[in-house]
């Protein structure tokens, strides 16, 4: 069926703010579904609050609203735009969420706003646990003994009819997020209480668990004719009982037989016909490992996180063709891309891929490690490779935790009980306790037993340890080279089981000619030419990727979403790959991030889904003979391979390798920035204990303290006093000669920060922005606020001179962020980081100035004069803007949430408005943090802290909230003046603070840091609860200014268009 | 450490290596390549190869290993098998045997650790071609003027078929005689369970002596070759057209085609895999089906033969039907096995005909 022709336009929900459950995935999907509609000839209404994706950049809808994603908003937008229709399929839950909200409010009819593809009452039918199981059971599908329950009461009835353990599981929520596994009746109500709580309509499922089933996803697009295609399989390597999200998986299937698979096909086709869904979507199944025996164990009605793998996996644009089907077209009415066939046919693999979660357990040391149903990874990373042993070790090494292969040094010194146990607990590194236990002798037998994953697997696991001992031990013949290099063991691994260095294995190789050869992702295993392929690296016979005509410029992506280096960077990337293809260059993509645009088919001339290591990348480079690369975008990832880029001979554009050194080299940054006269906040390195105290002590307090060789604000902190510092020396870093620690005063202060763009003589600064929270708080962490209120134009002159003389002296050609804090009136540079940074897409976005594209050009030998651009600060506009982070505190159990100089947040939400209190508002509002205009607070404030408490906290009291407060927090408001009820700490007898928040009394928690990060203290403790209860708990009395100031924002909802024509 | 090299030679002279697996020598056959995913089993078991040496394009083959369960006959009649990865220590609750001793029990050849994708490649661009598995390099000069001068048996389906009737299914409430020119197991599962009795004939039985046991339908079942050789086949096919309901499988699709008037050609690689969609031009719906055929049906002119489905990836002819007699036929598996089985339903079709074919 043609499209319907009554529709012109089209709103598309986007999902917000990158939470742990909901990535970049929906970037990818998001903005494959605004280019497919747009060139279907509609227009396009976007409505995203996430200003760090591609989708909300000029160009890809025809108009933008980076407006709160809350009913209030979307109506606005909606009465002021009369889209024809919704797509509401494509934004993941939250966007799906969303549109079943405005057709419950009526929205939708009173504008007359049709809904694309499945309908709501389909996707009800998916996502409410009930319905899904009715129906289900109506099918004959079989499904797990469960019952639906929203007390405890029935929970603990229902759990004991169906034995234990159980698994409870929340409806309409991702990410697993409230669920779990529980053993017994004490376990049960403390999940099910959670659940509930998580759950938007107070649902959860009990139900009996099937743990240690194969756990398999379809893919599945059905269109509006009934016409239905399986995308993909998926298998999880980690049986049922691991939420998918933090599986490692495989596809296609590897251990199951045709027989099988087809039955689990046919299952899903008749699922998804019978719930009439048209589109895509997910189907989890569950099979028995020992019979033909399975169970339905959930629908996802819409594109989800496993679409954009199995997009990637496959070479399927799934996105966009769920989006041509939701527009009326029949599957076999649409092309595919790849080779210019039928969309309507199911891909076949010709290789195998895995994806690995990427978890952020690297930054938060004291997290709960292990795995469940509630997901806690916040990335993955994909490999191909034409075995699975190739596949798992570059995805091991795409995940850039220092790893090579499966030998993890940390595991070595274990016991073997100590290893038992932690393969019990089913954590983030159980692949390499499982080979560590190889290693040691243990059985397959008995390893398969404890940990239910398929001995297919265990086998392969195996296999790579024996490897390890061929490699130690046989003489390294061409032929033995050649087969471990099949296996897709690095020259790093090889010469570290031989022990010599990888440069002389790739010597060896050298002389061998053994070189990795490049393979197609085609959709179709070879049977058909493709047009638009994309690559992965073998050690096989023949080399596919042909030559490039036009000059070649490679663009290093940033590997997979963590903490620290977000989906900014992809969105960086993606805008050079399409700078430089508008320059006339063919541009090609490293990349191993499966959920986000840049490894989208059209997004480069190339794409190479290899991990971003020296090694992988030197090999694509040398096939490539590209005339420059570019490293500034990928975030440190990129930056780190500069070196190693320009060692082996190649060009990397822009500012050089040697640049990108003296900002991380200590020593060189402080002596550049006293030659140019730039104060910066005085430092030392230390490298003793002794030293440190006698540095410190010169410093004077409060002093900032990291480990010098460690990036990205990890084991930073402030130190208040010498016993804080003996503490940190003891709990967090052990200083030595070899491990220095570098001591900074601690500047409290306003935070600014800034992008540079410079072609080595001039620099454009789009923006200087201003952050909310003072310097200690880290800056990803804090929110920043476009153009900045309270900076003097002395100020902003000298941060201007100052961006301009280091440009200048580092020869930066590109881009640059720095960091800087007013420090009683002065300016100090606090960091500078050669490359693009977190706020290139906020600042591109607000300013209106194309960054990363301008960039792309000076690296390509342009100046900003050429360019037609005056150098100097940019001009700001006449609103401001917010970036707020958004954390994902509630999926990671034991994690410190205070703020500090680590980073923590996952993602961001931005406000825009013609006010500050209304931009915070928004902003606010965005990132999930509402208060009611009344309500009950408890106060807990650090001594250091409470003279400069006193005026915020009166003020929230002014504001109508009544307060609780812990002894010394309530003596102090007391004596001035202020009514507050006193509340017993933790550790006293109840009535105490953590029963307190437990009670639901409160509705915000204020709470700052008094000492250390000790999971035993009472102030941890708290903002726990708070978490785990889901009331907002802020740490910083910067925050809660801000928040009472957006409070007071009273005005209507208004909203802001951007790119509309 | 280490592994003995072997070859795969194509008549164009081009040369693969590999190692040998199963029982290994060197022997000729017709290189075609699969793009199935899993399923090898019931590929190697499937009549319709004999006399090829299969590639299959997927690299990790028998994975789940291999059991008397997934056969859909009971030898291999292929001449060998291509994969990159063949899987010394399979994992499934059914597995009995590996693969590789699975290939020696059943005395077939073949290679591993070639480059399959370049040799698939090779195919789609020059076409199937006739190669051999060779030991040494020594032997290529010989080999090639062997593969030049080679000559497919040509009525290769007799070799494969059936060599007595037998009841493959004992009772039911209507009753199929199946023709079998190497006839897929599944065909026979398929039919008896829709309660039909199944009687399995040797291709070569007359027609009187095939409708003495006065079937319901008779079904002409896929097999190996080029059909225009299968000239009693194709007299079979004429003969029962209007004495009985046919349905025909692939070869049995082309033998109709041919009994009709309809021309068959041979495709440049042929249609192997398991995710052919096929429309289906009377209902507008679309399957993804099971295919292995290297020839294709065109019509000449013919108006009393319909068109009843087409492939959509090269617009072949996938499926026919008389226009007034109770006769249709597709160029896929609607048995899978191994494959989707979305196409059931046509064995149902076939049941609705006989039955309203008999009640006439
Ligand atoms: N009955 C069960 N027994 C054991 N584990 C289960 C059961 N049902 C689901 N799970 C596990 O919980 C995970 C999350 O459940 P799911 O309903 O898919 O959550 P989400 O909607 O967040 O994806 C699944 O991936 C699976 O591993
Ligand atoms: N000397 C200092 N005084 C005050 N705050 C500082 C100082 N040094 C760093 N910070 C704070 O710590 C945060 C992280 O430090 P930074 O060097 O930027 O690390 P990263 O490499 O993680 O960005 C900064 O954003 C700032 O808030
Ligand atoms: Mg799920
Ligand atoms: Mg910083």
């Amino acid at each position: 069926m043609p499209r319907d022709l009554n529709i012109n336009s089209v709103l598309v929900i986007g999902s917000g703010p990158i939470i742990i459950g909901q990535a970049a995935e929906f970037d990818y999907s998001g903005t494959q579904a605004c280019r497919t509609l747009k060139e279907a000839g509609l227009r396009v209404i976007l409505v995203n609050n996430n200003p760090a994706t591609i989708m909300t950049d000029p160009g890809i809808a025809d108009v933008t609203y980076m407006e709160p994603l809350t009913i209030p908003y979307l109506t606005e937008i909606i009465s002021r735009e009369r889209p024809d229709a919704l797509l509401p399929t494509l934004g993941g839950q939250v966007g799906l969420n969303l549109a079943s909200e405005l057709s419950r409010h009526g929205v939708l009819d009173r504008f007359g706003v049709k809904l694309l593809g499945t309908s709501l009452q389909a996707i009800a039918k998916a996502e409410d646990r009930m319905e899904f199981k009715q129906a289900m059971i109506e099918m004959g599908q079989p499904v797990a003994k469960s019952a639906i329950v929203s007390t405890v009461q029935d929970a603990l009835s229902a759990a004991a009819e169906i034995g234990y353990p159980v698994i409870v599981r929340p409806a309409y929520t991702l990410g697993g997020t409230g669920g779990g596994m529980a053993t017994d009746a004490l376990d049960l109500k403390t999940i099910t209480e959670q659940g509930l709580r998580y759950s938007p309509v107070c649902q959860v499922l009990i139900e009996a668990s099937i743990a240690g089933w194969k756990e398999i996803e379809y893919e599945v697009i059905r269109d509006g004719a009934g016409n239905a295609i399986t995308i993909c399989n998926m298998e999880n390597i980690d049986p049922v009982g691991i939420h998918t999200g933090d599986s490692i998986v495989v596809a296609p299937c590897q251990t199951l037989s045709d027989q099988e698979l087809q039955m689990l096909r046919t299952a899903s086709l008749q699922i998804v016909g019978a719930l009439g869904i048209s589109g895509g979507c997910n189907v989890q199944l569950a099979l028995h490992p020992e019979s033909m025996e399975y169970c339905v164990i959930e629908v996802n009605p819409r594109v989800s996180r496993s679409s954009a793998l199995a997009s990637k996996a496959t070479g399927y644009p799934i996105a966009k063709v769920a989006t041509l089907v939701s527009l009326g077209y029949n599957l076999d009415e649409i092309e595919n891309a790849v080779t210019g066939t039928t969309a309507c046919f199911e891909p076949a693999l010709d290789y195998v891929v895995v994806k690995i979660p990427r978890w952020p357990f690297d930054k938060f040391s004291t997290a709960n490690r292990s795995l469940g149903s509630q997901m806690k990874a916040t990335g993955e990373v994909m490999a191909i490779g034409r075995n699975l042993e190739t596949a798992l070790q570059k995805a091991i090494r795409s995940l850039e935790i220092k790893l090579e292969d499966l030998y993890l040094p940390a595991l070595t010194p274990l016991s073997d009980d100590a290893l038992y146990r932690k393969l019990a607990l089913r954590d983030d590194e159980r692949i390499f306790v499982l080979a560590e236990l190889f290693r040691r002798g243990y059985e397959l037998e008995e390893l398969h037993r404890r940990t239910r994953i398929d001995r297919y697997f265990l086998h392969k696991i195996y296999g790579l340890v024996q490897w390890e001992s061929l490699l130690a031990t046989e003489e390294l013949s061409a032929e033995l080279l050649r087969e471990a290099k099949q296996l897709g063991f690095t020259d790093k691994s090889i010469a570290r089981y031989r022990s010599t260095t990888a440069d002389a294995i790739r010597a060896l190789r050298a002389e061998h000619n053994i070189k990795p050869s490049f393979k197609m992702v085609d959709t179709c295993a070879g049977e058909f030419a493709a047009r638009t392929p994309y690559f992965y690296s073998s050690y096989e016979q023949e080399d596919e990727a042909g030559p490039l005509d036009s000059e070649r410029v490679v663009v290093i992506g940033s590997g997979p979403i963590r903490i620290g280096q977000g989906v900014e960077f992809d969105y960086c990337s993606v805008r050079a790959s399409l700078g430089l293809r508008e320059a006339g260059r063919a541009a090609i993509v490293i990349n191993n991030n499966p959920e986000t645009v840049s490894t989208d088919f059209d997004t480069s001339s190339r794409l190479y889904f290899e991990p971003l290591t020296a090694e992988d990348v030197i090999g694509i480079l040398e096939k490539e003979q590209p005339q420059g690369i570019m490293v500034q975008f990928g975030g440190q990832t990129a930056v780190n391979l500069a070196e190693s880029i320009s060692r082996a001979g190649f060009k990397v554009l822009g500012t050089d390798a040697d640049a990108m050194d003296v900002c991380e080299d200590r020593e060189r940054f402080d002596q550049m920035l006293a030659e140019l006269d730039i104060p910066r906040p005085e430092g030392r390195t230390a490298r003793s204990a002794e030293q440190a105290e006698q540095l410190a002590a010169e410093l004077g307090f409060p002093v900032l303290v990291r480990p010098s060789y460690v990036l990205g604000g990890r084991s930073m902190a402030i130190v208040e006093n010498l016993d804080d510092l003996h503490r940190y020396l003891r709990e967090a870093v052990q200083v030595s000669p070899d491990h220095p620690i570098l001591i900074d005063r601690y500047l409290t202060g306003k935070e600014i920060e800034v992008d540079v763009i410079s072609d080595g003589e001039d620099i454009l600064i789009p923006g200087i922005m201003q952050h909310i929270e003072r310097a200690g708080v880290h800056s990803g962490d804090s929110i920043a606020v476009y153009p900045p209120v309270d900076v003097t134009d002395e100020q902003s002159a000298s941060i201007v001179d100052y961006c301009r003389r280091i440009a200048r002296k580092l020869n930066i050609r590109g881009l640059m962020n720095l960091q800087f804090v007013l420090y009683r009136n002065n300016v100090f540079v606090l960091e500078v980081n050669p490359r693009a940074s977190r706020t290139v897409p906020f600042l591109s976005k607000v300013t209106g100035i194309p960054i990363v594209k301008l960039a792309t050009r000076i690296m390509l030998g342009e100046t900003l004069q050429q360019m037609g651009i005056t150098p100097g600060l940019g001009e700001t506009p006449g609103y401001t803007s917010i970036k707020m982070p958004v954390f994902s505190f509630n999926k990671l159990t034991e994690v410190e949430t205070s703020l500090g100089p680590e980073m923590k947040s996952t993602g961001e939400a931005i406000g825009v408005a013609a006010s500050l209190p209304e931009a915070l508002y928004k902003a606010f509002l965005g990132a999930g943090l509402t208060l009611p205009k009344q309500g009950k607070a408890l106060v807990t404030i650090a001594n250091r802290d409470k003279q400069e408490a006193l005026p915020i906290i009166s003020a929230l009291h002014n504001a109508g909230w009544s307060l609780y407060a812990t002894k010394g927090t309530a003596k102090c408001l007391l004596e001035h003046g202020l009514s507050v009820e006193t509340v017993n700490k933790a550790t006293e007898q109840s009535p105490n603070v953590l029963e307190l928040i437990r009670s639901g009394e409160v509705q915000l928690v204020v709470n700052t840091l008094t000492q250390g990060k000790n999971p035993q203290r009472d102030g941890f403790r708290i903002r726990r609860a708070a978490v785990e209860y889901n009331i907002p708990c802020l740490t910083s009395l910067d925050t809660l200014a801000a928040l009472l100031e957006a409070m007071t924002d009273e005005a209507a909802v208004t909203v802001q268009a951007f790119g509309a024509k | 450490m280490h592994k003995q090299v072997s070859y795969l030679l194509l008549e164009d002279g081009s040369l693969f290596s590999g190692h040998p697996i199963g029982a290994w020598r060197e022997q000729p056959g017709e290189v075609v390549f699969n793009t199935s995913m899993t399923g090898y089993q019931e590929i190697l078991t499937d009549p319709s190869y004999a006399g090829q040496i299969i590639v299959l394009t997927f690299p990790l083959i028998g994975n789940y290993g291999t059991t008397p369960k997934f056969t859909e006959s009971n030898s291999i009649h292929a001449h060998g098998l291509i994969v990159s990865e063949s899987c010394a220590t399979p994992s499934h609750w059914q597995s009995q045997s590996p693969l590789d001793g699975y290939l020696k029990t059943n005395n077939v050849p073949g290679l591993s650790g070639l480059d399959t994708r370049a040799l698939t490649r090779h195919l789609r661009e020059r076409g199937t071609m006739r190669g051999a598995l060779v030991q040494d390099l020594q032997s290529t000069d010989h080999w090639l003027e062997q593969l030049r001068s080679y000559q497919s048996e040509p009525a290769i389906a007799n070799l494969v078929s059936t060599p007595a009737a037998y009841r493959a299914s004992e009772q039911g409430s209507w009753r199929v005689a199946v023709l079998d020119f190497g006839a897929k197991s599944n065909i026979v599962r398929s039919l008896a369970a829709l309660d039909a009795e199944v009687i399995v004939y040797p291709a070569s039985t007359p027609v009187q002596k095939l409708l003495a046991c006065s079937p319901d339908a008779v079904v002409l079942s896929n097999g190996p070759g080029d059909p225009a050789n299968c000239t009693q086949g194709i007299k079979a096919a004429k003969e029962l057209l209007g004495a009985v309901p046919l349905m025909g499988i692939c070869l049995g699709h082309q033998l109709l085609g041919l009994a009709m008037g309809a021309k068959t050609y041979r495709l440049k690689f042929g249609h192997r895999g398991g995710n052919h969609p096929v429309k289906d031009l009377r209902s507008g719906r679309v399957s993804i089906t099971s295919q292995n055929h290297g020839y294709a049906v065109a019509l000449d002119g013919q108006t009393d033969i319909e068109i009843t489905h087409i492939n959509l990836y090269d617009g072949s002819v996938e499926g026919i039907c008389h226009r007034e007699l109770p006769v249709f036929s597709v160029q896929y598996h609607p048995e899978a096995c191994p494959g989707p089985t979305d196409s059931r339903y046509l064995f149902e079709q076939l049941k609705d005909t006989a039955t309203a074919w008999r009640r006439s």
